[in-house]
């Protein structure tokens, strides 16, 4: 059972600063870390290969200090990784991104089984997931929030969460499963872990080493462009309502009453 | 690749400024731009005053080949016996694209049982209707429903693609954009026409919102693009007032083979959940609780005051993430996008994750304890003072027979 688990680095949220006068990130002091909803995609991953045996690799595509991601994921119990990294790479949109990922998993052998956060949190967007399952020619269920396997291992049985509550569906592998936090809850490294991570060698991978299309990376196979970017602006319109907290409530109840609300 | 014009550059430092990634330093008096960091954004290039940096771009698609793509669809989601609201408000954007570009708008509704009410959306402004209607579309699989969408987009050929950025539309556009082998814009919050090139301009938050990015899609079609919920009005069903009245509509009812609704994907079983108290896409008041909230009675007063306004009850994300409230009632960046008559944040502190997700209310109170809090600077009306107090006296004033909840 070949399970791989797509991961992506991204700044922690936590540390990221905003200079909302010139409009930039803050960069310095920033840590790089996994992706959140991803450690709910490693933990699924392990999951099932404690059921049905096989081997886990992570896969990502980012910087070569993308390599920190994958020996966390490998502390935490996956058994290989590897980087997929390239400035041909620089630019890529999510269709070029889940490109460039399938050709590593082509080069990997294919895959009977793939879970992926069900977005990022410095893009938003949750397509990469389902981009992916298209390039690889298998079924994808998003936003998983509880999973079981089917009898016989052939698949997943997942409840497939939605506004109104969710579908319990089934899944015959190979498959691609996107993972929400309430799925499960990821494991810590173990020390044991920790020590195979530290050793671990981590291939990386160029575009040449996937036997990547040069036109369907990067800027070149990305159809999308950022044309511009400003800093949002919100409309001014407050007016702070004055004296004792009784005489501030009293006027609210008055302006709420004078637009029809009360 | 990105290129530095060493001739052109004054090394005036305008572009390390810009620069969101951290990718580009002044070396001696010019810039050098960090491959590793830059993601070939083009904000650096867009505003360096002296025209030193360019990015190359492939052009791909050639003008004749786009030129055959022409009209706007919404696609209509169908679920549990109804059409999705997000549909209605997609097509009254849909129509004023559609008349910006002199071309059709088109629905696509997929969904069993989705035929018998396709009439309403050309109440909504639609002029035509692709209907694919089959017993076997009752549940949702992913594949079928992008099979069926980008093999009618491939025959027809649809400029522009819109979409409800609903879990349903979320999960399988992106499925129809690699099949087409095009872009797709995720969660845009505005959409417009440039008149010169009719060429989508697709606005989204970035940064978790922190900055707004343009997106277009130059050189391949269809341009699809996704749209929360209550990011834009919905037309005036009213035949008199929408200006849709005596519209024509045509209904085109899709053959389907059965290799059309093959499926990997089984639903055995659909839960629709009983949500407690009214949702937040459907409330026009919304009393939202942020982490200055303090404690959990005070989260029941909140409640209560919900309730006698009939409104829903919303939440922070430090307010979901510490368990207090479901995450169904997280508003903003990750969580739902409102537009309420009534919003009232108390305890909010107005974190651009979540501004950007209640913006668009119409009247927003704050109350506050902070006075520099950044909720103040969005707010209609603001409260500096006690959210414990200022509740308290809300419920007595508001609401009858109401007060005193514990603390």
């Amino acid at each position: 059972m070949n399970i791989i688990v797509c991961i992506k680095q991204v700044p922690d949220a936590a540390s990221v600063k905003w200079d909302r006068e010139k409009g930039t990130l803050i960069r310095d002091g920033v840590k790089s870390v996994i992706n959140p909803f991803d450690y709910n995609a490693i933990e699924a991953a392990l999951q099932v290969r404690d059921e049905l045996g096989g081997t886990v690799t992570a896969v990502t595509m980012g910087p070569p200090q993308a390599e920190e991601a994958i020996r966390e994921a490998i502390s935490l119990g996956v058994d290989q990784g590897v980087v997929v990294s390239d400035r041909a790479f620089a630019g890529a949109d999510t269709l070029a991104t889940t490109y460039t990922l399938s050709k590593a998993i082509e080069k990997l052998g294919g895959a009977d089984l793939v879970f992926c956060g069900k977005q990022a949190i410095d893009g938003d967007t949750a397509q990469v997931g389902p981009g992916l399952s298209v390039r690889l020619g298998i079924p994808c269920v998003t936003c998983i929030g509880d999973m079981e396997v089917l009898e016989g291992g052939k698949g997943l049985r997942v409840k497939r969460m939605n506004e109104f509550g969710y579908d319990l569906v089934e899944v015959e592998f190979p498959a691609l499963f996107t993972t929400i936090a309430s799925l499960n809850t990821p494991r810590v490294p173990s020390l044991k872990g920790k020590m195979r991570a530290k050793k671990a060698k981590i291939p990386v991978w160029t575009a040449e080493d996937i036997g990547a299309d040069p036109d369907r990376i990067g800027l070149k196979g990305s159809p999308t462009q950022v044309a511009s970017t400003y800093i949002p602006t919100f409309e001014a319109r407050k007016e702070m309502l004055e004296g004792s907290p009784e005489e501030q409530v009293e006027a609210l109840v008055e302006r709420l009453k004078g637009a029809g609300i009360l | 690749m990105i290129s530095v014009d060493k001739e052109l550059c004054s090394g005036c430092g305008v572009c390390p400024d810009v620069c969101s990634y951290g990718a580009i330093s002044l070396v001696g008096d010019t810039a050098q731009v960090d491959l590793d960091k830059c993601t070939l954004c083009g904000t650096c290039a867009e505003n360096c005053p002296a025209d030193a940096i360019t990015i190359e771009r492939e052009e791909t698609g050639s003008a004749a080949e786009l030129d055959q793509w022409r009209g706007v669809w919404v696609f209509a989601e169908f679920r549990n016996g109804e059409y999705a609201p997000v549909v209605f408000e997609l097509l009254g954007k849909g129509r004023e694209l559609a008349d910006a570009l002199g071309e059709e708008l088109c629905a696509v509704a997929i969904g069993s049982g989705s035929r018998d009410q396709a009439e309403v959306l050309g109440n909504a402004g639609a002029d035509r209707v692709l209907v694919a209607d089959s017993p076997e579309l009752e549940g949702f699989s992913e594949d079928v429903w992008a099979r069926i969408l980008s093999r009618l987009a491939s025959e027809q050929k649809p400029e522009v693609i819109l979409a409800g950025a609903t879990s349903m539309g979320r999960a399988f556009l992106p499925q129809v954009a690699t099949m087409l082998e095009t872009g797709l814009t995720a969660d845009c919050t505005q959409l417009e026409i440039r008149a010169e090139d009719r060429a989508l301009l697709q606005t989204r938050p970035a940064f978790g919102g922190n900055l707004l990015a343009t997106i277009v899609c130059p050189n391949h079609r269809p341009q699809m693009a996704t749209v929360r919920p209550n990011v834009f009005r919905a037309p005036s069903m009213d035949f008199e007032d929408s200006g849709n009245s005596g519209r024509q509509i045509e209904i085109d009812e899709i053959e389907l083979s059965p290799e059309d609704l093959k499926s990997g994907v089984r639903v055995v079983e659909r839960k629709v959940e009983d949500l407690q108290g009214p949702d937040l896409a459907n409330s026009q008041v919304i009393v939202t609780a942020g982490r200055g909230i303090g404690s959990e009675d005070n989260l029941k007063a909140l409640e209560q005051l919900a309730n006698c306004l009939e409104g829903a009850v919303g939440a922070t994300r430090a307010i979901t993430d510490a368990g207090w409230i479901s995450h169904h009632h997280q508003i903003g960046q990750t969580g739902a996008t409102v537009a309420p008559k009534l919003y009232l944040g108390f305890g909010v502190s107005g974190a651009i994750q979540h501004l950007v997700g209640m913006q668009g209310s119409e009247i927003i109170v704050a109350v506050n304890k902070d006075p520099d809090a950044p909720i103040f600077d969005v707010a209609t009306y603001g409260i500096v003072g006690d959210v414990h107090e200022i509740l308290q006296l809300l419920l007595q004033r508001i609401c009858k027979g109401a007060g005193q909840t514990g603390g």
